[in-house]
């Protein structure tokens, strides 16, 4: 893997939370992540080893206590509020692990949303029947959120996350609520889109049986690296 | 004395209907008006409380709202209107629907505000997690995912208030507004017979409300079947 760029590099994140009877909690101890280019990266742990919290940082939507996080040459962590509503909304994507898609919207229009939001400028209607095919939705696209499965649901939402040609995309337990079957399924999506649309995956999972669909795997436990590879 | 003679006396006879037509025109431009202050102040009123109760800010707007909402709440509209009317613009020429208007508007706009911070706590907290992975920020994920969502959930609950609010006016005749009730007041007091005057007044009230609860019911039944779509 030492050939491949490095897209974002996080470099001794530390974040500690306040406890309600006042003292704090460490949640992440130190840690250091390169994220190559072109990879699916996958953060693996039990509950409570801090993955979520890490993926968090990484993307934007927390700020670690300690530590710098690069992305195409700047510490993302010293951007204005504004300027990492910007990145979130047009260079990353995330997707939770409950399903967060709008639900007075049809598929196509959650995944069309998040274009309009990024300010997409090419053909819209193409690129949201695009990303719907490719996670194999092309034929549902008008049914409403509650109309689909669970799996069917979390694949309208790697659509959403990806219409807009994000380089980077985070998941948070993407497979955690599927079964494994679907599971594999999305892995399969994630695959495709590192190799169709230069796209950048890093996922939180505890699922072992995840770990050969990986480019790289980091282990944590108790907020530390334990293990790279 | 025969009905017919009864009718001729209370409605024909020196144009007495005109006080009932009259009464119901007055009746219905202080309902529609304060109804569109109490939407107004009401959803201000909401965002604030859900604003603060979500994200800590506004902490003294809060506080303003909550007076108000306890003393509106906690008081009735009668001594309301009193209160408008005879300490507030005690000393000022002023129209009394307007007095009525103000009134009224101020007291719904509380049952109102109610009614919308119920909706928007209602929906999920994902959905704020789903603004935000978006890429917008409070006012935004507001805008664009909470309150469409809130509205339509809320929308049947607010045609009720407006119903509610019909019947409350009756009480403008406190400061001597000759709406519909006062009207079907002061036929009786001129001809003597109670009956047909006021069972009239009775009548109109119920055909207007039932007419607005048939609205209300076909607006719910359309919002459900759009859930289905």
């Amino acid at each position: 893997m030492a050939f491949r760029e490095i897209i974002m590099r996080a470099d001794n994140i530390t974040r500690s939370f306040p406890l309600a009877g006042g003292g704090k909690i460490q949640v992440l101890k130190g840690i250091s992540v390169e994220i190559p280019k072109k990879s699916i990266t996958l953060l693996r742990g039990r509950s409570g080893s801090g993955k979520t919290t890490l993926i968090n940082i990484l993307s934007a939507l927390d700020y670690p206590t300690e530590g710098r996080v690069l992305f195409k040459d700047q510490d993302i962590t010293k951007l204005s509020e504004g300027a990492r509503e910007a990145l979130r909304r047009k260079e990353i994507g995330i997707i939770f692990q409950s399903v967060s898609l709008i639900p007075i919207m049809t598929a196509y229009e959650n995944v069309e949303f998040s274009l309009r939001l990024a300010g997409y400028e090419g053909d819209r209607k193409e690129r949201v029947e695009k990303a719907l095919r490719l996670v194999g939705l092309g034929a549902r696209m008008h049914h409403m959120p509650q109309e689909l499965s669970g799996g069917e649901q979390q694949r309208v939402a790697i659509a959403r996350a990806v219409a807009h040609r994000p380089k980077l995309i985070f998941a948070d337990e993407p497979t955690a609520e599927l079964d494994s079957g679907t599971a594999r399924h999305v892995m399969k999506i994630f695959k495709n889109l590192v190799e169709e649309e230069d796209i950048t995956i890093v996922m939180t999972t505890h699922d072992i049986s995840l770990m050969d669909a990986a480019d790289k795997t980091y282990v944590m436990e108790d907020g530390e690296v334990v293990k790279n590879g | 004395m025969d009905l017919m003679e009864s009718i001729r006396q209370n409605f024909i006879d020196e144009d007495r209907w005109k006080y009932l037509f009259d009464g119901l025109m007055t009746t219905l431009l202080i309902t529609i008006f304060a109804v569109l202050i109490g939407l107004a102040l009401g959803f201000l009123v909401a965002i604030i409380r859900s604003t603060y109760l979500k994200t800590g800010k506004l902490k003294i707007a809060n506080f303003i709202c909550h007076v108000y909402l306890t003393v509106i709440r906690g008081t009735p509209v009668v001594v309301q209107l009193l209160i408008t009317y005879f300490v507030i613009f005690g000393s000022v020429d002023i129209s009394k629907v307007l007095v009525a208007i103000l009134a009224f508007g101020i007291n719904s706009g509380a049952y109102v505000a109610e009614i919308v911070r119920g909706g928007i706590m209602s929906i999920d907290n994902g959905q704020f997690e789903a603004g935000r992975s978006l890429g917008l920020n409070y006012r935004q994920t507001m805008q664009h995912i909470i309150m469409p969502q809130a509205l339509k959930t809320v929308l049947p609950a607010l045609a009720n208030e407006a119903i509610v609010l019909l019947k409350e006016t009756s009480v403008a005749g406190y400061i001597a507004i000759a709406d519909l009730t006062k009207g079907g007041d002061i036929i009786r007091s001129q001809t003597f017979s109670p009956f047909l005057p006021l069972i009239s007044v009775a009548l109109i009230y119920l055909v207007i409300v039932m007419f607005l609860t048939h609205l209300t019911g076909k607006l719910e039944r359309r919002l459900a079947a759009n859930d289905r779509r």
